[in-house]
Order: C-alpha cells, then structure tokens, then sequence
C-alpha cells in the first residue's frame, strides 16, 4: 500500500482523501482510476471522485458528510467553498480572522 | 503486573497525591504546595467556582477517590460555596489519608502553604503502605478521546484505537468513548451496536440532545483547525470520531462520574439535560478527559491529527498521532505514529495491537509521553445531570 496518493475509503464514495500534498496537474491512482488532480491540496482534504452537481449529497466512510453547494468536476477540491453540513453550520476564520458561518442547519429541525 | 489496592476494590496504576483547591481565590495557594512539594506524585486538581453545583460536586467525589489517587489535600479559602465537609467525608470514608486547610483560619498564603507542605511529607507513608495486588485486565478502564482533528484522524488513529477497543473489550477491559456532540449523524448507526433495543434508543436520544443544545449554542464541537486539516463538516468530524468506538457492541450509556457496572463498551453521554445552561458542555479537551477519568479511566488514548501536546492530572494520557507530518514535528509529544497506515509503512491491525501493547506497558508503570513531559492538565466546569436511567445500563 506504500504510495498511495489518495485513498478511497468506502466503494460508494463519490470523494477521495489526499495521502500527501498533491499538485494541481497530476495525475493519481484512485482505486484504480486514474483521477487528475484540478486543485493543488493539502494532506487530508478531500477531491471530488466523480462529477458532483449542487445539491448531491457527498459521501466518505459510506456515510453522507452533507450536501454539494456548488457542482465539482473529477479531481476538484470538496471543501467548505462548495459543500454543507445537513446538521450544523461551519465555522472557520476568515482572511481577517473574523468568524464566519459556511452554511445552514438542515434535518436537525426535521428530526427533533 | 501489580495495581494499587484501594478499600472499595478497585486497582489503580499510579498512586498520586491531589492537593485540590475548592474555589479560584485557594488555586494560588494550592499551586504553591504542588511546586514547592515537588515530585510527579503530587498533582493540581480544583474547581474555579464560588456557586455550588451538584455535577461538580460529584466529579470532584469521583476524582478524589480514582483508584489512581492514595491522598487528598484540600484547600479552601472558607467562604466559597463549595460543599468541603462533604467532600473530606467521601475521600475520608474511602480510606484515603485526607486534609482540609482553610486558608482563613490558618492565617493566610504563607501559613497555609507550609502547613499543606507539612502534611504531604506526612500522609507519604500512608501512600506507600497501600497494597499491591496482581492487576489483570478486567480491572483496566481506558477512555478515549479526540483533539486537534484532522482529515487524517478518521483514516489513521480513531480505527486503530477502535481496533484497540475491539482487543481490549475482548480481554474483558472496561472502555470508554464520548462525546455525543461529535456522533451527530452517526446516531442510527450506532443504535444498531446497541446490546438493547432500549439502550439503542437511549443512544439516539443522546446525540438528539446533543444536536439540539450544539444548535442553540449556534456552534457544533468544529473548530477552525480542522477546516485547515481537510474536514469540511459536523458529521464528517463524527465518523472519523465514531471510529474511534471499534465495531463491537455497545454495552451502555454512562454520565460523567458514573461507573460501569460491567466491563465492556460504553458512550459517555457528555451533553448536559435540561434547559441550556453553563454555556458549551465541554469548553476544551481537558474536560472530556477529566470525564472519563471521573467515571474510573486509568488511562486515556488521545488522537490528534493537528497535534495536541496535553496530557492530564491523576490518569496517563497515551496520545495516538493520525497524522504522519504532525508525528514528525512533533515526535516528543507523540506515544503513537498512526500516521504510518497511510505511509504503508504499518497496517491498521499492527498500530491497535501496538495500542493496546503501550496501554498495558503504561498501566505497569512505563510514562506515556505527556507525563513525562510533565503535563496534567485539568479544568472541570458547571453542568446538570439527571442520573441514567435503567435502559442505559447492563446487568452488571
């Protein structure tokens, strides 16, 4: 398994998660398909395995991780620009260190 | 390997004495003892507020009769609201050597931090006169916790400490995860590991209360860091969280300061009941690992894939690195290298049965990389509990 750029964690995953910094350009092994990597990535994030429309919901461990808010081409960064938690808003810094929400609350409301 | 025999029958791996403070004016003085004391044997515990509350109440119980703890010193300024004669009686009645100085009636900072010295040197002998008997594993408890999560985490060390779980639980060991904050979206999928249907219930419940009090707080347990490290939402955070729980069933459902009655796999349910009260349940990772330890933990395994340094007062924390980067530049603080699953340099097996090969070393006695370091952490914080009821627990 030495060498791996990125692993597919579940077979119904529509993302992948970098194993080491990848560069835009490159193409990489995606459990046995070739996937080109469009977004130069850090260590841990995730690319779009497949073609994903806004409103897919993305999926890692065989599990949902929230809903696509924009649509991703094979090998696009999946992130915080383009998509949601169906829970609870995300929170990060923006580039003036200000706290800013990435998105809204879904089925929360619907479940309790 | 040999445990510290305590009068209730429970075993400890350490034999440390707490000097805890009872509001913030005696966190000073308490300090001063520690430092002036010396040793790695006596450790700071204490809680910050003058109002009484019956959570912290019970974990400060809890802590000062860990199986890990032979002694209690005791320092109150005199006025707080804290209940001490409760408190003294507990540790007193455990058999434990126990003191309470009132820094009030003891003349102020110097007097008591001499007198505090005094009985330190004193209730040593006590210490070392407890019994040692064979520790096996169904005497061990170990927690675990998540801090400084990256999209390496879920990968690398939360399954491997699973693995670990699934070793330990099969040896007849106690373990503990958390927290429910960190499960919204895995909640149906682990009501399906319940042992019960009723226990299975009570779990969803749980992570619902959580969602519920995270969205009135307006933020969930995501911080910026692990935005930076690949994770994008709540419940991408709680699968790699999740996995930290293994694959076997789920025994039952525990609060903070309550213990097992049976050995197995347990979720501590961390979010308080009731109305929101007291702000966020767990302000850091410190109070989560002060949790477990209330409800018994001799140990902690801590994964980190951003690279959390902390360790903790009264019980060992091994941390599991998830992140190969982080492992490099941070190696002193690191037990674990987990990281090396995805170098292809290990395989997830190898690092749980290497997990559970460094638990056992730790409880014999070896230091975990934190303790050598010198970190004991603590922070313990308001919060209302309503005790489990019977669906929560097994027939011990």
């Amino acid at each position: 398994m030495s060498g791996h750029a990125v692993i597919l964690l579940h077979p119904d995953d529509n993302v992948v998660v970098a194993c080491r910094a990848l560069s835009a350009g490159e193409t990489v092994d995606a459990a046995g398909v070739p996937l080109e990597v469009v977004s130069s990535v850090a260590l841990g994030h995730k690319l779009a395995r497949v073609s994903l429309l806004a409103g897919d919901k993305v999926r890692r461990y065989g599990s949902t991780i929230g809903s696509m808010t924009q649509d991703a081409a094979p090998g696009e960064h999946v992130h915080l620009h383009n998509l949601q938690s169906d829970y609870l808003h995300t929170y990060t810094l923006d580039s003036g260190n200000a706290y800013v929400a990435t998105n809204g609350a879904g089925p929360q409301e619907e479940q309790s | 390997m040999n445990g510290y025999l305590r009068q209730d029958g429970r075993k400890g791996v350490r034999n440390v004495i707490l000097v805890a403070y009872l509001v913030e004016c005696a966190h000073h003085v308490s300090r001063q003892i520690v430092t002036q004391a010396g040793g790695q044997d006596v450790q700071l515990i204490g809680f910050s507020g003058c109002y009484p509350n019956s959570y912290a109440q019970g974990l400060m119980e809890r802590l000062c009769t860990h199986p890990n703890v032979g002694g209690v010193l005791l320092v109150s300024l005199g006025c707080e609201g804290f209940n001490r004669h409760r408190l003294e009686g507990v540790i007193r009645d455990s058999g434990r050597p126990v003191q309470t100085l009132v820094i009030q009636e003891r003349g102020g900072t110097r007097k008591t931090t001499q007198e505090g010295i005094e009985w330190i040197r004193s209730a040593q002998a006590a210490l070392d006169a407890v019994p040692r008997v064979p520790f096996g594993w169904t005497d061990l408890i170990v927690g675990t916790v998540c801090g400084g999560s990256d999209g390496t985490s879920g990968i690398t060390a939360n399954p491997a400490v699973g693995g670990a779980f699934d070793l330990l639980v099969g040896k007849g060991a106690t373990c503990i995860f958390e927290e429910t904050g960190e499960l919204i979206g895995c909640e149906y999928h682990m009501a399906n590991r319940a042992i019960t249907p009723a226990l299975g219930q009570a779990l969803i419940e749980s992570v619902h209360k959580a969602g519920r009090y995270y969205t009135t707080l307006g933020h969930g347990s995501f911080a910026p860091g692990n935005a930076d490290g690949g994770l994008t939402t709540q419940e991408e955070k709680s699968l790699g969280a999740y996995a930290k729980s293994g694959l076997g069933p789920i025994h039952g459902l525990i609060r903070p300061g309550e213990l097992a009655p049976a050995p197995g796999l347990y979720l501590m349910d961390v979010v308080p009941d009731g109305e929101v009260r007291f702000g966020f349940p767990n302000i850091n990772d410190t109070s989560e690992n002060i949790e477990m330890i209330a409800s018994g933990a001799h140990l902690i395994l801590f994964t980190t894939g951003r690279g959390s340094v902390v360790g903790s007062a009264i019980s060992p924390v091994i941390k599991v690195c998830a992140n190969p980067e982080t492992y490099r530049r941070m190696q002193d603080d690191m037990d674990i290298n987990a990281g090396a699953i995805l170098e292809g340099d290990a395989t997830l097996p190898q690092v749980a049965q290497e997990i559970v090969d460094r638990v056992w070393a730790v409880a014999g006695g070896v230091q975990s990389a934190s303790e050598e370091l010198g970190h004991q952490e603590f922070v313990l914080t308001y919060k209302t509990f309503e005790a489990s009821g019977p669906s929560c627990l097994p027939l011990a």
